[in-house]
């Protein structure tokens, strides 16, 4: 095995990066401000006192976390074709494409496990805030909102950017439903080049250093938050 | 939605000719579950290792332990797919790679998919087990080594009896991870449960019933495994005065990872 072919890669690197990080990036993005308020929607249901808010959280969470992320991907982006066709009242399937019903996907999927760090988060704030709180005389929402919700996301900063930084990782399962995202780049330029080894590998490292430097990053900042607490 | 729900579809005779798609989904059942235990096996294995060798005195044993486990967590599941796949048979000598590259159809790919998912579970469970031992108070170590244990007794009958207890229901949930991540493997061709219904999907065009039965499937072996897990921590209840929660001593960043 030689490493005559890394030069032509790397002058295609340029365009690579350029379409399949900001697919990977903005996909990212998307579906973690997207999940995170879904998700903390969804942990306020789920702590919620009525049975009619909590049980469909529940078992919208609990259905989540028990099925494969590729098997949740191929699911929506079959039924995306046809809950479009419902919504606009179309006789034919809508076309949907990879992309929209990978963000569909992934905020769904993201907002189940967003739920689970954000209750932790509620439930690591002391109950005397909320009393606190409403004896103030501000309502359940407002206390909600205000007081409890940004120590929550506060307290779980480091939770939430790790799970960021395991989303920006899982993006690259795209690749089942032929998504052009920073894999499949390295992928096109290996079969262009003839040499797939070399861009694999190449992949990986690329993966590895975005992640690696924003897990330091995560730990970096995990550290000032513990001194300031 | 105009969708045709047809369930009779899963008698039908599937593209390989012998088996109908029922049939096909049961076998992909199988190998799911046999390439998940496997590879939790090996992961349980090696990630005690390292889990230990990342709490251990020695600075070497130490940065390696670490230098592996950020390696293999900060890499794509998927990538790491590719590399044992496609990737290690070209870095190996001509004729292993070779001869790699002609096992058999469900072999070929089982094996790279169980060294892969093997190595990337080891990361995760040394993770685990290291925030286990760290959960023990001190004492417990000092005093082991002051009643004349060596470092690999003090470890084997006093730390890692307590840590693997505190761990128990971290582990269950890698085993559920484990079970879920395999599905990975249909991107090498391997035709687990995932795969079998996506292939179900592509030749009948019955797509819903095969999502909807794979969604079955996995429910059912995730209610087992929970199950299981009641039971262990039951007869663990029963039989010991529980130490202090793992949770407890758990990094925040680390309760997102799943």
């Amino acid at each position: 095995m030689t490493f005559l072919g890394l030069k032509e890669i790397v002058a295609s690197l340029p365009y690579l990066l350029k379409v399949g990080l900001t697919f990977s990036v903005t996909l990212t993005a998307l579906a973690a401000v997207f999940g995170l308020m879904l998700g903390t929607l969804l942990a306020l249901c789920r702590m919620s006192p009525s049975r009619l808010l909590s049980v469909p959280a529940t078992l919208f969470v609990n259905g989540m976390r028990s099925v494969p992320l590729l098997l949740v991907i191929f699911w929506f982006y079959f039924l995306a074709p046809y809950v479009g066709a419902w919504i606009m009242h179309s006789p034919t399937p809508v076309e949907v494409g990879a992309y929209r019903s990978a963000v569909i996907t992934f905020t769904l999927f993201e907002s189940a496990y967003f739920c689970e760090i954000m209750r932790a988060g509620i439930a690591s704030i002391a109950r005397g805030q909320m009393q606190a709180g409403l004896a103030l005389g501000l309502t359940y929402r407002q206390t909600m909102i205000t007081v409890v919700l940004p120590q929550a996301v506060r307290n779980m900063t480091p939770a939430l950017l790790t799970r960021v930084i395991t989303l920006f990782q899982d993006t690259s399962l795209v690749y089942a439903i032929g998504a052009y995202d920073l894999l499949k780049g390295f992928e096109v330029a290996g079969k262009n080049f003839n040499r797939p080894v070399e861009t694999y590998i190449l992949a990986a490292m690329v993966y590895f250093t975005i992640c690696f430097s924003l897990s330091m990053g995560v730990r970096a900042l995990q550290k000032r938050i513990q001194i300031i607490r | 939605m105009n969708y045709q729900w047809n369930w009779t579809s899963f008698n039908d005779l599937s593209p390989d000719g012998v088996h109908t798609y029922l049939q096909t989904l049961q076998i992909g059942a199988c190998w799911t579950i046999a390439l998940a235990v496997s590879a939790y096996v090996i992961a349980l294995l090696l990630g005690s290792i390292i889990g230990v060798m990342r709490t251990v005195d020695s600075k070497i044993a130490r940065a390696i332990a670490a230098t592996y486990v950020e390696l293999f967590r900060n890499v794509p599941l998927l990538v790491q797919m590719f590399l044992w796949y496609f990737v290690l048979p070209e870095l190996l000598p001509k004729p292993l790679g070779a001869a790699i590259k002609q096992i058999q159809q469900p072999w070929g790919q089982f094996f790279p998919a169980l060294l892969c998912l093997g190595f990337y579970g080891t990361a995760r469970i040394a993770e685990t087990l290291r925030s286990g031992i760290r959960s023990l108070r001190a004492g417990q170590r000092q005093a082991a080594f002051a009643l004349g244990l060596s470092g690999f007794q003090a470890y084997c009958f006093v730390i890692l009896p307590q840590a693997f207890r505190v761990v128990v229901p971290p582990l269950t949930s890698e085993l559920m991870a484990t079970i879920k991540y395999s599905s990975v493997a249909m991107t090498i061709g391997l035709l687990e449960l995932t795969g079998a219904a996506r292939s179900m999907q592509e030749f009948s065009f019955h797509t819903f019933e095969a999502f909807s039965a794979a969604t079955i499937v996995y429910f059912a072996i995730n209610s087992v495994v929970v199950y299981g897990l009641m039971l262990v921590e039951r007869k663990l209840a029963a039989s010991s005065s529980s130490p202090r929660k793992a949770s407890s001593a758990l990094p925040l960043s680390e309760v997102g990872q799943s």
